[in-house]
């Protein structure tokens, strides 16, 4: 039992100098590796990480800007073909009313030109008939006048003088009762 | 062959002889045989099984490690995101929350203390390895030293020498009769309390977990061929041995943490003056 024998002189508050020593060391390596290498790796994946998650956010709020700026030039555009359809329609209108306006004046126009054309025409064969009825009722008070007398009055330049004279009288006294 | 095996040979001695009983663990078992010694400068090295298991698990946590921020990715693979989800522990739990705005570059210093805790503790249950390089002082020593030296170095730095030693002597608030008491205990802590507990804390845990697992182990074995009705004992001593080893996960990762956390909070107290 000489291990029996040996741990008699064990203390183990009192570590031998040699195991510090080594346990020094290996700390050491632990801390250099682990300072020099793990920790920075570590810091680098936690700043890649919270950069992707940021960078997600901020373009997921880009996306949503976009997505409002396109909706409310959508919502202008067509406000603005709302405005511009009630334009055209206006102005149709307008234009309706105008040429229904012109039309009726152009018909009444006509209208009235026809009615003066025809007025003209009744007065020019009124005339006409006036002036036919004239020399016919001379010639037949004439031929009237020269049964009655006995006598042909017919080519007497003389005789148709008093005709016309007595015919106007006629018109004066026609002017007059109707006066 | 391990202290644990020579021990257990005792427990199947004693079965023979009959008289001796059970033998329990000494303190022996973390006195393993050297597997070769040298001297260097003065200083008397044994590489023993214990340093060779230190110098795995320091290689396996470095491999790890390495080996979890070698292709980094913002979407982290198994390793990647175990890896993460640890340094974040440190850094946001402990360094950003702990010290405060300060508090990120001492990071890195957390962090590999942290994982060099943890990657030493672990070997307390790693099969052929179990036993645990903290439960040796020496471990712990370094590392509350190392604690110290550098809350004590920032602490000055930051508040100037007077200042800290003054604040550390005379906590700002305490009536001046009380500091006839007050005064050698904070001194007391501050130097000397702090990073003792700190190393036996952590040192004392494994000690003892390493311990118990033996016990219960080798309490199962003498029951078994103890040779009398006793047997009937044995598959509790080997139950307790199974549910404390599932405590010794808990403490594993439990004295990691609180090593890494106690030292964020002297460091927090050094690089921000007391209220």
């Amino acid at each position: 039992m000489a291990i029996l024998a040996a741990e008699e002189a064990h203390n183990p508050l009192i570590p031998p100098l040699g195991e510090i020593v080594v346990g020094l060391i290996a700390f050491a390596i632990v801390y250099f590796v682990f300072a020099k290498f793990v920790a920075p790796r570590f810091e680098q994946i936690y700043r890649a990480r919270r950069e992707a998650i940021e960078g997600g956010i901020e373009r997921a709020e880009a996306m949503q800007a976009e997505a409002k700026a396109a909706l409310e030039q959508y919502r202008s555009q067509l406000a603005e073909a709302r405005n511009e359809a009630a334009q055209i329609r206006d102005q149709a209108r307008a234009e309706g009313q105008q040429i229904i306006e012109e039309l009726r004046a152009q018909a009444q126009q006509e209208s009235a030109r026809i009615v003066a054309r025809g007025e003209e025409q009744l007065a020019s064969a009124r005339q006409q008939i006036v002036n036919e009825l004239r020399g016919q009722i001379g010639t037949l008070a004439v031929d009237l006048a020269g049964r009655v007398v006995g006598e042909s009055l017919a080519d007497d330049v003389r005789r148709r003088g008093t005709v016309d004279r007595f015919l106007a009288e006629l018109d004066d006294m026609a002017a007059e009762s109707n006066r | 062959m391990t202290s644990s095996a020579f021990a257990l040979a005792d427990v199947l001695a004693a079965e023979g002889g009959g008289d001796s009983g059970f033998q329990s663990p000494t303190i022996a078992e973390f006195y393993p045989e050297p597997l070769a010694s040298f001297s260097l400068l003065g200083i008397d090295f044994e590489i023993t099984r214990i340093t060779i298991i230190m110098w795995i698990a320091t290689a396996a946590i470095i491999a790890l490690l390495v080996a979890a921020v070698r292709k980094p990715q913002i979407v982290p693979g198994k390793l990647q995101y175990l890896g993460e989800s640890g340094y974040s522990v440190v850094r946001d739990g402990m360094a950003r929350d702990v010290i405060g705005p300060k508090g990120l570059p001492f990071a890195p210093f957390l962090g590999a203390l942290f994982f060099f805790i943890l990657a030493n503790n672990a070997m307390s249950i790693i099969p052929f390895a179990q036993i645990s390089p903290n439960s040796k002082f020496a471990i712990p020593l370094v590392l509350a030293v190392i604690t110290w030296i550098l809350y004590n170095y920032v602490g000055i730095r930051e508040q100037g020498v007077g200042r800290y030693f003054k604040d550390a002597a005379i906590p700002p608030g305490v009536p001046a009769a009380a500091l006839i008491l007050v005064t050698p205990i904070e001194l007391l802590q501050v130097f000397l309390i702090r990073p003792f507990t700190l190393a036996v804390r952590l040192f004392a845990n494994m000690f003892a977990g390493h311990m118990l697992l033996v016990v219960f182990s080798l309490g199962a074995t003498y029951l078994l061929f103890v040779g009398n009705f006793s047997v009937i004992f044995a598959p509790f001593s080997f139950l307790m041995a199974v549910i404390m080893t599932f405590f010794e996960i808990l403490v594993i990762v439990l004295q990691a943490y609180v090593f890494t956390v106690l030292t964020a909070t002297y460091l927090a107290g050094s690089v921000e003056p007391a209220h």
